[in-house]
């Protein structure tokens, strides 16, 4: 699987700033990580939404997916963002209808290649969860878009734990979580406290230890992320309401 | 950046924020319900095995003031040993500093549940027996302070339990007099909430709580509650017709905004709902005339309706007689 262009330790911005207020800002560095938090999170549920809302072939929802970033980033789409009026994710994904809108309006179709800065996409892992949304049944393009968003930003976020972990001297830590609570497959049951312990040679209590300081960490990263990634302090609030079930403090 | 599968996304969902009890003796189950104050879980105890209740409190209630200050109140709730208290087994803190409680798993249809399926009478019944529990840890000093529908059980005998007492307040070891006149003030000394903290929840807080005066926050605060928790069970109840004003003067006094207003203890409370159950004044409520002759007839019907028969039956024997 490709990566984004730059790895998952440079993709967030150093600062607590709203990713989405660096993406409409005047610094032009603060600017292009910000797009690329952006892209990474949401490239994924863009092409999917295409796909499955538009019925867009691979090929136009690939070049699309492309277009609709690098106009984003060009044309200061996301300067026009109100939080008051929506959670950022609906506005973007109202900004990739209104382009599609536009792009059939005038009866124009985007050459591939068009000119915009491609970044690396796994347009062939997109199409796998495609074709598993498929065998679920019909699924809402709406829901759809919400799912990948959220398997995004867990991605991501495990990633930047793993990265953090293994800077530091917490890399035991990560690997109980990583066996845990990523490794097992579906169906597959998941190891108890005392076998996680017999596999690592560490007290059962340590165990929980870990796991209780890993997930911790990778909520308190997932939350960091939805700061950045929110247009408000309510959305906020209401999309980790969301995902975790519980006020963020 | 390895895909995370559905499963995996759906689990880190469910375990960001689940409680890691030390060692391994409980097992955590799953999230039965959520409150202002915190997270219930059901947990399986291995050793003992059997299921008992896990509530981890909010983050914000978290650290060793908060924590020695709650082991402090849950050896006091160890010892209230009543029927209608829910027991504590065990209390700490996990390792990201969160406060648990392990309490007995209560089953049953909570209060408010209950309300919207029975008459009357058995709403008032079964609120005295909630008067009795708090009335009984008021004798041991401790205030509930989040009383509640939701925080009511009643069995399938009807026997009740007051649940949730992980913001109660137990008095200090070293307790002043209390002025003249007015009920012992349960948090007058052991002042370790901070002053402009609130707990409880909107609705059924006293106003000396919402708005953090923890030095006024006494059994009365509790009266306050069961005013509450009274008024939303009757209004709950399946039949439609009026209530009796009686009842409305009872809950009004008991959620007066000033504490002196309120009834001075849950005895006093309890009294005047049982009087009204038994078919006497109430002494919140100045009655009518109109009214009084009603309630009489109304706890008096039969005794009536026989006198009237037989002084029908004796005046036709005289009449019939006389003829």
């Amino acid at each position: 699987m490709s990566s984004p262009p730059h790895g998952p330790q440079r993709v967030f911005p150093t600062t607590r700033i709203s990713v989405v207020e660096a993406a409409a800002g005047s610094d032009p560095e603060a600017r292009r990580r910000a797009f690329d938090t952006l892209v990474a999170v949401y490239w994924r549920p863009a092409y999917l939404h295409l796909r499955l809302k538009w019925n867009l072939g691979r090929e136009e929802a690939e070049d699309l997916t492309q277009e609709f970033f690098a106009r984003a980033m060009d044309r200061g789409f996301f300067e026009k963002y109100d939080p008051e009026r929506a959670r950022f994710r609906t506005f973007l994904r109202g900004c990739l209808d209104h382009l599609i809108a536009n792009v059939r309006r005038d009866e124009r179709r985007l050459k591939r290649g068009g000119g915009a800065t491609h970044v690396s996409l796994d347009f062939a892992g997109a199409e796998e969860d495609l074709a598993l949304a498929a065998a679920r049944g019909s699924e809402d393009p709406e829901a759809l878009f919400h799912r990948e968003w959220i398997r995004s930003l867990f991605t991501l976020a495990v990633d930047a734990l793993r990265a953090e972990c293994l800077e530091s001297d917490n890399r035991i830590r990560f690997e109980v979580f990583a066996r845990s609570d990523l490794d097992p497959v579906e169906g597959q049951a998941r190891p108890s406290y005392r076998e996680l312990a017999a596999e690592f040679s560490l007290p059962v209590t340590q165990v929980t230890n870990h796991l209780a300081w890993a997930r911790r960490e990778f909520r308190r990263v997932v939350l960091e992320r939805l700061r950045e990634l929110s247009g408000s302090d309510a959305e906020y609030r209401a999309e980790a309401r969301e995902l975790f079930g519980m006020d963020p403090p | 950046m390895r895909r995370l599968p559905d499963a995996t996304v759906a689990h880190l969902r469910r375990v960001a924020d689940w409680p890691e009890l030390p060692g391994d003796r409980y097992e955590v189950l799953e999230a039965i319900g959520q409150g202002g104050m915190g997270t219930v879980y059901r947990a399986r105890d291995r050793v003992l095995d059997r299921e008992v209740a896990l509530k981890v409190l909010r983050p914000e209630v978290a650290g060793p003031e908060w924590t020695s200050r709650l082991e402090r109140e849950a050896r006091v709730l160890a010892r209230l040993e009543h029927p209608g208290i829910v027991p504590v087994h065990d209390v700490g803190a996990l390792a990201d500093g969160r406060i648990y409680y392990l309490m007995k798993l209560i089953r049953g249809q909570r209060l408010d549940e209950f309300a919207r399926t029975v008459t009357l009478s058995e709403i008032l019944r079964a609120f005295l027996r909630i008067c009795e529990a708090v009335g009984f840890a008021h004798a041991h000093g401790v205030v509930h302070r989040d009383l509640k529908p939701s925080n009511i059980m009643l069995g399938a005998f009807g026997e009740v339990m007051v649940l949730d007492w992980g913001i109660a307040r137990v008095a200090g070891a070293v307790e002043a007099e209390p002025p003249s006149g007015t009920p012992a003030r349960a948090a007058a000394e052991g002042e370790d909430t901070a002053p402009g903290t609130v707990l409880g929840t909107p609705g059924f807080m006293a106003p000396e709580q919402a708005t953090g005066a923890v030095h006024l926050v006494d059994e009365r605060t509790d009266v306050f509650a069961l005013g509450a928790i009274l008024r939303s069970v009757v209004n709950a109840r399946p039949e439609d017709n009026p209530i009796p004003r009686p009842l409305v003067a009872i809950w009004d006094r008991a959620m007066a905004q000033d504490p002196a207003a309120r009834y001075a203890s849950v005895g006093d409370l309890s009294a005047e709902v049982t009087r009204f159950l038994d078919g006497l004044p109430v002494h919140s409520y100045r009655e009518p005339a109109l009214e009084r002759v009603a309630r009489l007839y109304g706890k008096y019907q039969t005794a009536i309706l026989l006198v009237l028969a037989y002084l029908t039956m004796r005046l036709l024997f005289l009449v019939l007689r006389g003829l």
